[in-house]
């Protein structure tokens, strides 16, 4: 098939982009969104033009590298489907397809696709673990027996894959649900209640340092999470943090 | 053998570590704090080691080429982490999982290292449940296991399909609270373009900022590197895009020796290739084969009328198929190590029977476990006599909640529903067992450099386990390096800062910044994918899954010629001060064209089949791996001597006091 590309180049972060058009033939069905970036980018090559430079790594929807808001879009038309996962079948020939950069303040532009997200690191550190030692000297694995739906429930949070989907897909640019899920995996297990007041806490001030947005419920960050974080972890983090707030 | 000195502690199998530990040099709290060490990459093995370090009080610096530690390959790791806690009461041990992995390996492994991994292995699982990794459960509340190829026995932990994430996120959440503390300093999105060695000792790397481009120095005391395996030197592989041989290839220029660089794994069950566009392959865990019967047509007019499309796999009838692995193996089945479910596959494809329409594919049929945890399902909820579409159902919700994620995977790449026929998978290049020598301390052949997970060559011999590699990577980074590092850095007391502003960073930056402009000013007439891609299709058709020598000496000339080429005409646009992916690819694959030639070259020099190296010129009558350990029971160590074809081959020979070595059957 054939495709007109709208795509987004800028230099630098200092610099301002612009949307540049790029016709594109020969594309098939079976190729990934990404494979079909890469055949574009060997033509500029072989044109002597630069590549258009984008995010990606695993290119099996787990690692979280990839974005691109593809027609508005975090990830592309797809549901529960990173960009890397997106196949050209979901397009039709003759098709225009824009393609920009995920846009929010606290992720700002690195060049072309590429945004830099490290808040959601500093988010992490702020408080998304549980302190105990990497010694190897503690209670056997099986001494904590853990209901299997609060396990399920932990998992499902945990499955987050920090991509930013949920902040790109907000009007808001906020990062509740990642923060939320975050903040749930460990809220859910026994584990993680002794630093339950602490790491709510912090965490929600970082995540507001970092200048993201605030959460009005729209749910539309449920709907592009490739990897179907439920509006419910946020629900989850307010009750923690309103609890936490109480008990100071 | 001089250099090749293991350092293996005397004494029983059993007390050998135990013994060491309790022997080498500690350095006290205090001293730990003036004491830098540097971490390349941050999968498993290196996040953990990052993290364990700094908890002791060490300055730990990280660096990874991508923008978070949390994105490092192991986070695509699906099936599950081996652990020999013996939950099931099926038997288990450290004895067997010590066993099972030796034998896996095809007894070309270092047993005391072996044998560590497996005494270790049950204090990762308490680790990582501390840390809140969610394992799956029982109903009862304890954990799950599930069993993985070439093994008796139930040992497997899993987190659903994404057991290598929640680790890595354990492992990462162990780092960002050392990074919370101050005692981690992460460099994201660097590459460690060389190593600088200081008096034969490494004591910092050369980094290039893939952002702004510059090249900066960092010193440490000691250097670790666990960058991972080299599976992409055959351009397609189930390794992400970025992962790359540079920081291993880089310290094998600097003195670090290569150990089996052709021991490879392919993994039998992965998506097979769709056409010309594709870039990486996905795998399918093996996990899947607890579940899934792998099948091809008995008749080769059925197999052409499937690829045709003139038949469904779901209308051949059960005695028209052939089980292959059940009918050769019936003792392991479905169950086989990888090694051998592999060359299985491509023996009946190669045979006339693939299913797809390149001929390069087999069935993975879940219909049967369907229909048996539909009854199962049906019986528990009380329906006594239910009919075959609710079984069916029922069936497919189980098969759900195992294998959910990875279901879906297949359906979005491969547009058909495994749910209702079966999946098709062909073998993939996916890990590499060869990596750079290390001794018993994970030491390489540089002082002060020390190669962790997949990046070293120790423990897996001349095949992988499933479920293994996790369990080596967390072994190595959380409890085997922080003690054996320490015992070297005991004499580093003293020593103070290690200045970057000496002649040996000098030196090295130079090379640095010259090899990037060498690289910046080739002809350009082809893009750094157009060799990568030459070189993957010599590497996969003269090294892949079979080899002989007349291919093997073909693709060492063809790759020389082929790296030639690439110095003279690689085309990378752009300019080297600021983000340039281009070039990023440029100065991996450069490293790869050169792995690429000693691979072929190791796979030359060993005249026998074991574990994932089968030479089609040693193997029994009915077509299995037939070792050699009267002249092959060595490691094959290879010290850098400028170009690969004039390496020099080092042997240490492999000694097996507590393991009988037989001919591995699976039968």
């Amino acid at each position: 098939m054939k495709l007109n590309l709208k795509i987004w180049r800028q230099k630098d972060a200092k610099s301002k982009g612009q949307m540049v058009d790029y016709p594109i033939k020969g594309v098939e069905g079976d190729m990934s969104f990404l494979e079909m970036l890469d055949v574009l980018n060997e033509e500029l090559i072989n044109k002597g033009e630069e590549p258009v430079e984008f995010d990606h790594d695993c290119r099996e929807g787990i690692c979280g590298t990839c974005s691109l808001q593809i027609n508005g879009e975090p990830h592309g038309p797809d549901r529960l489907v990173t960009t890397c996962q997106l196949h050209m079948r979901k397009f039709k020939d003759g098709d225009t397809i824009v393609i920009e950069p995920f846009r929010a303040s606290a992720f700002p532009v690195i060049k072309d696709l590429i945004v830099d997200r490290s808040a959601f690191d500093r988010i992490q550190q702020a408080g998304g673990y549980i302190s105990v030692n990497t010694s190897g000297n503690t209670v056997d694995a099986n001494a904590i027996p853990i209901d299997k739906h609060a396990a399920d429930e932990a998992m499902d949070a945990a499955t987050c894959i920090g991509c930013g989907a949920c902040v790109a897909a907000c009007k808001n640019a906020s990062a509740m649900l990642f923060t939320s899920a975050k903040v749930s995996q460990f809220a859910l297990l026994p584990q993680g209640q002794v630093e339950a007041v602490d790491r709510v806490q912090n965490m929600v001030r970082q995540m507001d340092l970092e200048g993201f947005g605030n959460c009005t419920n729209t749910g539309a960050c449920e709907v592009e999470c490739p990897k179907g974080i439920s509006l419910e972890n946020i629900a989850r983090m307010n009750r923690e943090y309103l609890s936490a707030s109480l008990k100071g | 053998m001089g250099i090749l000195d293991s350092k293996i502690p005397a004494g029983p199998l059993e007390d050998k570590w135990t013994k060491h530990k309790n022997t080498i040099d500690l350095v006290n709290p205090a001293n730990k704090r003036n004491i830098d060490i540097i971490v390349v990459g941050t999968g498993l093995a290196g996040g953990s080691a990052a993290a364990t370090l700094a908890e002791l009080g060490y300055n730990v610096k990280t660096f990874c080429y991508q923008d978070s530690p949390r994105r490092a390959h192991s986070i695509a790791a699906q099936g599950g982490i081996n652990a020999a806690k013996n939950y099931q009461g099926d038997g288990d041990s450290n004895y067997r999982l010590f066993y099972d992995t030796v034998k896996g390996g095809d007894y070309r492994a270092r047993e005391a290292n072996v044998y560590r991994l497996a005494e270790v292995s049950g204090n990762i699982i308490d680790q990582c449940v501390a840390q809140g990794v969610p394992f799956a459960r029982e109903y009862g509340g304890l954990l799950d296991n599930r069993s993985f190829g070439g093994v008796l026995v139930s040992r497997t932990f899993y987190a659903k399909g994404q057991t290598g994430q929640q680790l890595l996120l354990g492992a990462y959440a162990a780092m960002n609270r050392q990074i919370n503390r101050g005692k981690i300093q992460a460099y994201n999105r660097h590459e460690m373009m060389d190593l600088v060695k200081v008096d034969g000792k490494a004591r910092g790397i050369i980094a290039r900022d893939l952002v702004t481009g510059e090249i900066e120095r960092h010193s440490a005391h000691a250097v670790v590197l666990a960058t991972g395996g080299y599976g992409n030197v055959f351009f397609l592989s189930t390794n992400a895009m970025g992962s790359n041989v540079m920081a291993a290839w880089r310290a094998h220029r600097r003195g670090a020796h290569f150990a089996n660089p052709c021991y490879t794994q392919i993994h039998p069950t992965c998506i097979p290739v769709s056409g010309d566009h594709q870039s990486k392959l996905t795998l399918m865990s093996e996990s899947l084969r607890n579940d899934g019967r792998i099948w091809v047509p008995k008749r080769l007019e059925d197999a052409e009328a499937i690829r045709n499309g003139n038949l469904k796999p779901t209308q051949l009838k059960e005695e028209d198929r052939d089980y292959y692995l059940e009918r050769r193996y019936p003792a392991f089945g479905n169950l086989v190590p990888r090694d051998v479910a592999s060359r299985a596959a491509k023996e009946r494809c190669d045979a006339g029977f693939g299913v797809n329409k390149t001929g390069e594919a087999v069935y993975l049929d879940f219909a049967a476990a369907i229909v048996r945890y539909g009854k199962e399902k049906a019986l528990i909820s009380g329906m006594k006599d239910a009919d075959s579409q609710t079984i069916r159902n029922l069936g497919e919700e189980v098969i759900e909640a195992k294998y959910g994620n990875l279901f879906q995977m297949y359906e979005k790449i491969v547009d058909e529903n495994p749910y209702k026929t079966p999946m098709m998978i062909y073998p993939a290049v996916h890990y590499t067992m060869g990596g750079l020598w290390v001794d018993y301390n994970l030491q390489t052949t540089i002082e002060g450099c020390y190669a962790a997970g997949e990046a070293n060559f120790s423990d897996h011999g001349a095949n992988r386990l499933g479920a293994s590699a996790l369990m080596q990577g967390l072994a190595d980074g959380y409890f085997v390096l922080p003690y054996t590092i320490g015992d070297y850095l005991s004499q580093d007391i003293r020593t103070g800062t290690i200045s970057t502003d000496s002649a040996e960073f000098d030196a090295v930056e130079k090379e640095v910044r010259e090899r990037i402009e060498k690289l910046m000013s080739a002809n350009g007439t082809h893009s750094v994918d157009y060799y990568h891609k030459k070189l993957g299709k010599i590497m996969w058709n003269k090294c892949g899954m079979s080899r002989n020598a007349k291919e093997l000496q073909e693709a060492i000339d063809e790759i020389s010629e082929l790296r030639a080429d690439f110095w003279a005409n690689v085309k990378i646009p752009g300019k080297p001060d600021g983000m340039n992916q281009e070039l990023e690819k440029a100065g991996r694959v450069a490293d790869f064209l050169e792995l690429g030639e000693l691979f072929a070259k190791d796979a030359l020099t060993r005249n026998e089949s074991c574990g994932g190296h089968f030479r089609e010129e040693y193997q029994t009558p009915d077509g299995e791996a037939l070792r050699d350990d009267e002249n092959f029971k060595f490691v094959s160590a290879w010290e850098y001597k400028g170009e690969p074809k004039d390496a020099v081959l080092h042997k240490e020979d492999l000694v097996y006091e507590n393991i009988e070595l037989k001919t591995r059957s699976y039968k």
